[in-house]
């Protein structure tokens, strides 16, 4: 008997449909038995998962359990880690990127990344926005200024910094901040983009307007997000992957991890009864 | 177990006595807040028994100098003659020592310092030369002044047979100096930048590793996220936000040089002299006169703090040089300070570009 009826999921945000049938979707991301160790210690057992193309794919878990780990590999950002070690195949976009022949500054530029703590440079707001193009090459100035209004206007932050682009990105508001970096990732056009907890240092009207948002980028970007706040898993992702002790218990549509998951350790989880 | 506290200690169930918060009512705070009172007034003396001997030292040097101490104390050279001795060739020396100290320390300490911080992997190696950096800021400028003279001089006389014979070498229009019959000396100002360089360069990779380190590390991970490159990461982002404290660690470190008289005495530096680096006397001789300009590094010199020391220790039935020497070490002191004043400019500037 599932612990928790559809009625008691929250509803999701405008943009994702949680029934979502997987198979539909061509794969953005493809990974297959992966391990992964900090040096001698594994954090990461024989994991396997297809994230389709533009949608939500939600990662839960307690802490510890090895998601935030997972989301890293996907654009190699475990690579700063010395002594880190991974085995497996990891396809994005059906190439292998754990390839040696891979440029992970390539790879950062197609798959970007959004922190947990919002990392502005002490920059302004502009050039926050264009780092990406321009470490990229861009130096035309007006390509730059039409790149960063669309990338804020997407970022849903244009109509609240678009008199102040000059000013400090610092002295911006915690949520505001958090849209900047989003901003920021879109504008090196990526077509995937990884989200570490990135509302979890937020207050709650800031965090819906994050959600809203994730809900209107899904449709021209594939999302990967680490949550620890399961009723934002429920709102704004397509797919619900738990993980357990480095280990992915169960993956499914969200609505069906959230009623009816196959796995108890799951239903436990969901159900608050542990993590 | 100490029950001195607050009266008997609580149970629970039992209704505790009235608790009163007026001053002096309970013993053991009292003591306790007399010991608190000992300690920050021990503490406040320190302080200020630190800051009265500088005043002491300051005021005996000014009332030393009283008989001296005039305007053209800094454009006379020295002399034999008290009255008229002046700091014009220490000034210059310094000048010229300091320049080439600055242009050799600060792209090696802070290339240093970025390799170490930015680049290197942690390895046993790496660990080792961090560690003893710090050790070789302890190393007495002396031992530096013998390395100096061991390496950089016998290399500097070396040249100088070459330059002074009829080799064909020619590299930075030398032999244009040779044939104006401008002589090269062997202890001259660059083999002293270069054993000053030795000195404060541990300083200097120190200061400029900690303002990298004060960068935070998520700066560095969210710029490799948006697909820059490790360079771009340190060039567009780690540099400049270390730039305030780089330049300041610098600048203050490169000014101990000025203050160093032990290794240039090593080398060989001219005490009683009137002669000028390239016999440029004045700055506007640094435009109008390329020619001298190139020559003063591979001249001779003296610097300030080394003619401060020969006219402290200079025999004078009169005492008349205690008030040049007491002169010298305030236009050394005036001349330290304004490099820290330099600083705290140069700071306010590289930090203002920054919009923390």
């Amino acid at each position: 008997m599932p612990a928790i009826t559809s009625s008691s999921v929250p509803p999701s945000v405008a943009g994702v449909d949680r029934n979502l049938d997987m198979s539909a979707h061509p794969a953005a991301i493809q990974v297959n038995g992966l391990d992964f160790y900090y040096s001698e210690h594994q954090v990461l057992f024989n994991v396997s998962l297809t994230v389709p193309e533009r949608s939500v794919t939600a990662l839960i878990g307690p802490s510890g359990c090895g998601k935030s780990t997972f989301l890293r590999t996907l654009n190699r950002m475990n690579d700063l880690i010395e002594g880190s070690r991974c085995v497996g195949q990891i396809l994005v976009e059906g190439q292998n990127i754990m390839d040696p022949a891979v440029d992970v500054v390539l790879l950062r530029k197609h798959v970007g990344m959004v922190f947990q703590k919002s990392t502005p440079f002490p920059k302004s707001i502009f050039d926050n926005v264009a780092y990406g193009p321009r470490v990229a090459g861009e130096t035309n100035r007006s390509v730059l200024a039409d790149l960063v209004e669309s990338c804020l206007k997407k970022a849903a932050l244009w109509d609240e910094v678009k008199d102040r682009l000059t000013k400090s990105a610092m002295a911006l508001s915690g949520g505001q901040q958090q849209r900047l970096c989003i901003a920021r990732t879109l504008a090196t056009n990526p077509r995937i983009i990884l989200m570490d907890e990135p509302a979890s240092a937020l207050d709650p009207a800031s965090t819906d307007r994050i959600e809203n948002l994730i809900g209107e980028l899904c449709a021209n970007y594939t999302i990967v997000i680490v949550t620890h706040n399961m009723q934002q898993a429920s709102r704004v992702s397509h797919q619900t992957a738990f993980f357990y002790k480095g280990v992915l218990v169960e993956t499914g549509p969200t609505m069906k991890i959230f009623t009816g998951p196959s796995e108890k350790k799951t239903e436990d989880y969901i159900t608050g009864r542990f993590g | 177990m100490s029950t001195r506290g607050s009266g008997t200690p609580r149970v629970a169930g039992q209704q505790s006595a009235p608790v009163s918060f007026i001053s002096g009512t309970d013993g053991s705070i009292r003591r306790r807040l007399f010991l608190s009172r000992v300690f920050s007034w021990t503490c406040r003396f320190v302080t200020y028994a630190a800051l009265a001997v500088l005043i002491v030292l300051l005021a005996a040097i000014i009332w030393s100098s009283v008989g001296r101490l005039a305007f053209d104390f800094v454009y006379n050279p020295n002399s034999s003659n008290p009255i008229k001795a002046g700091m014009l060739a220490g000034l210059w020396g310094s000048f010229w020592l300091i320049l080439f100290t600055a242009l050799f320390s600060v792209p090696v300490g802070v290339g240093s310092a970025i390799y170490l911080e930015e680049i290197a992997k942690d390895s046993f190696f790496v660990r080792v030369i961090k560690t003893n950096i710090s050790n070789l800021a302890g190393v007495p400028s002396i031992v530096y002044g013998i390395l100096g003279y061991t390496v950089f001089r016998s290399l500097a006389a070396v040249l100088k047979v070459w330059f002074d014979g009829q080799h064909a070498f020619n590299i930075l229009g030398l032999f244009r100096l040779r044939l104006l019959k401008l002589p090269i000396y062997e202890d001259n100002i660059l083999v002293g930048a270069l054993t000053l360089t030795l000195v404060v360069l541990p300083t200097v990779i120190s200061a400029a590793q900690e303002a990298l380190r004060s960068v935070p590390s998520s700066i560095r991970v969210a710029s490799l996220a948006l697909g820059a490159t490790r360079w771009q990461t340190i060039w567009r982002q780690v540099i400049p936000a270390a730039l305030p404290g780089i330049s300041t660690g610098v600048i203050l470190s490169t000014s101990r040089a000025i203050g160093e008289a032990a290794p240039l005495i090593m080398l060989g530096a001219l005490t009683i002299t009137t002669m000028v680096p390239g016999n440029i006397d004045s700055p506007v001789k640094l435009i109008t006169r390329p020619l001298q300009v190139l020559h003063a590094p591979l001249d001779q010199f003296t610097a300030m703090p080394i003619e401060i020391y020969d006219w402290s220790k200079r025999p004078d039935p009169q005492d008349r040089f205690t008030a040049v020497a007491a002169s010298g070490i305030i236009v050394l002191m005036l001349v330290l300070l304004s490099v820290n004043a330099v600083a705290m400019v140069v700071r306010h500037y590289a930090s203002r570009r920054l919009k923390w």
